[in-house]
């Protein structure tokens, strides 16, 4: 396994003070909190930085770590050397997480003390399922992989994959939860499973944006259907539908075809944002043409500019 | 555990469940009295008059937790993590809003 340098990860001097490393934490922990941030990789940095803090703000710890730092680099090659003492103790925390590293140096005897009721429902469990937003609007089904915590034969830690399929609730919206009940832990003595919750992300889909139920679409048209008026065909979640478009100006203008968003009750709307396209003038007779209507048209978009 | 072959009871949480108050520290893993904290300061709302007879809506679950985690994880106390959810709510709603328009 690979040597973890604590103190890089937190970006702090190895004689900073220990309020520094808790200022220093608390910075970060802000900016990489995945409830909060928007950075890519905040999960990872943030269990990176929850690790390296528990070993750096405990003057024992920290005292251990820092003599073995003194031979090793970050990312060398790592064995705890022979001698080392495994013994410490400590709960609390999402310490399951852990690299492997800090197990082989402080162990993985950090579970909080569960109480001794028996029949206690297993613990639940959290993930996320990333969807398609046909999903919603058909209802569907999804294979996901879990990656659940598990013991080998051992007695160790191992990833297990778990294979589920997923019946995607019709009508289900992004930030909603599947709870499919008893798909958590196995519950102590008769206690019952516990459940299993998704979070639902919708993948970014090609044509529609989403907010809560409604959709919005872009939907060019061209400058004589503005013009004159027209009956276009308008791609939906359903299938094709046909819209009406008055004449008169439509650039950004907004239309709404009611109840076509997200089913429920009541259904979302989707809304149909109308943009002019305007024909390429590739070849030399759209060109001509171009040239006739700045002819013929006397049109001067900067009008009301004044100039 | 199962596996996708068994028939698995699925609801959205968000609308087809309703949580009483021991349901609520059970998903939690916390105690009453931490539910009733979050009720003080505005980040839950559960009708009913008595804790007993609360019923919380069950989008109060992932809010209850996402509240304790940031109160654990930033050094905030309660007030200052309703306060982060707010303005991470109104966030998250600009930002649809913003994507929805095309921006």
């Amino acid at each position: 396994m690979e040597f973890k340098d604590y103190y890089k990860i937190m970006g702090v001097a190895r004689d900073a003070t220990q309020d520094e490393i808790k200022r220093t934490y608390r910075k970060l922990a802000r900016k990489y909190h995945p409830d909060v941030s928007k950075e890519a990789d905040a999960e990872a940095r943030f269990k990176e930085l929850g690790e390296a803090y528990e070993v750096l703000k405990d003057a024992e710890k920290r005292a251990a770590y820092d003599q073995l730092g003194a031979s090793f680099k970050g990312g060398q090659e790592f064995r705890p050397p022979p001698d080392w003492n495994t013994g410490f103790e400590f709960s609390g925390g999402d310490a399951a997480d852990y690299s492997d590293f800090f197990a082989s140096l402080f162990g993985r005897n950090f579970r909080a003390g569960g109480g001794a009721t028996f029949h206690e429902k297993g613990e639940d469990h959290h993930a996320k399922v990333l969807i398609d937003l046909e999903d919603t609007y058909q209802g569907g089904t999804r294979t996901i992989t879990l990656r659940v915590p598990g013991m080998d034969a051992q007695g160790h830690v191992i990833t297990k994959d778990r294979v589920l399929n997923v019946t995607i609730p019709k009508g289900i919206r992004e930030g909603q939860h599947i709870r499919l009940s008893g798909q958590g832990s196995a519950g102590d003595g008769e206690g019952k499973a516990g459940d299993l919750y998704l979070e639902v992300e919708f993948r970014a889909h090609p044509l529609y944006r989403v907010d809560g139920r409604d959709l919005y679409l872009d939907l060019p048209v061209a400058p004589w259907e503005a013009a004159l008026g027209a009956t276009v065909k308008v791609p939906t979640l359903g299938g094709i539908v046909e819209l009406k478009i008055p004449e008169g100006p439509v650039s950004g203008r907004k239309m709404r075809l009611k109840g076509r968003g997200i089913p429920g009750d009541p259904p979302g709307d989707c809304y149909v944002i109308l943009s002019i396209a305007l024909p390429p003038a590739d070849n030399e007779a759209a060109r001509d043409f171009y040239r006739k209507m700045s002819q013929e048209l006397k049109f001067n978009p900067r009008a009301r500019m004044g100039v | 555990m199962g596996n996708g072959n068994q028939q698995i009871s699925i609801c959205i949480l968000e609308e087809q469940t309703q949580l009483t108050l021991s349901d609520l520290c059970r998903a939690c893993a916390i105690d009453a009295e931490r539910i009733i904290e979050l009720v003080d300061v505005g980040v839950l709302e559960p009708q009913g008059r008595e804790p007993a007879s609360w019923i919380f809506v069950g989008a109060s679950l992932h809010r209850a937790r996402k509240a304790l985690r940031l109160q654990r994880d930033l050094g905030i106390d309660l007030a200052g993590a309703a306060l982060a959810l707010e303005l991470l709510d109104e966030i998250a709603s600009l930002r649809a809003r913003l994507r929805a328009m095309g921006g």
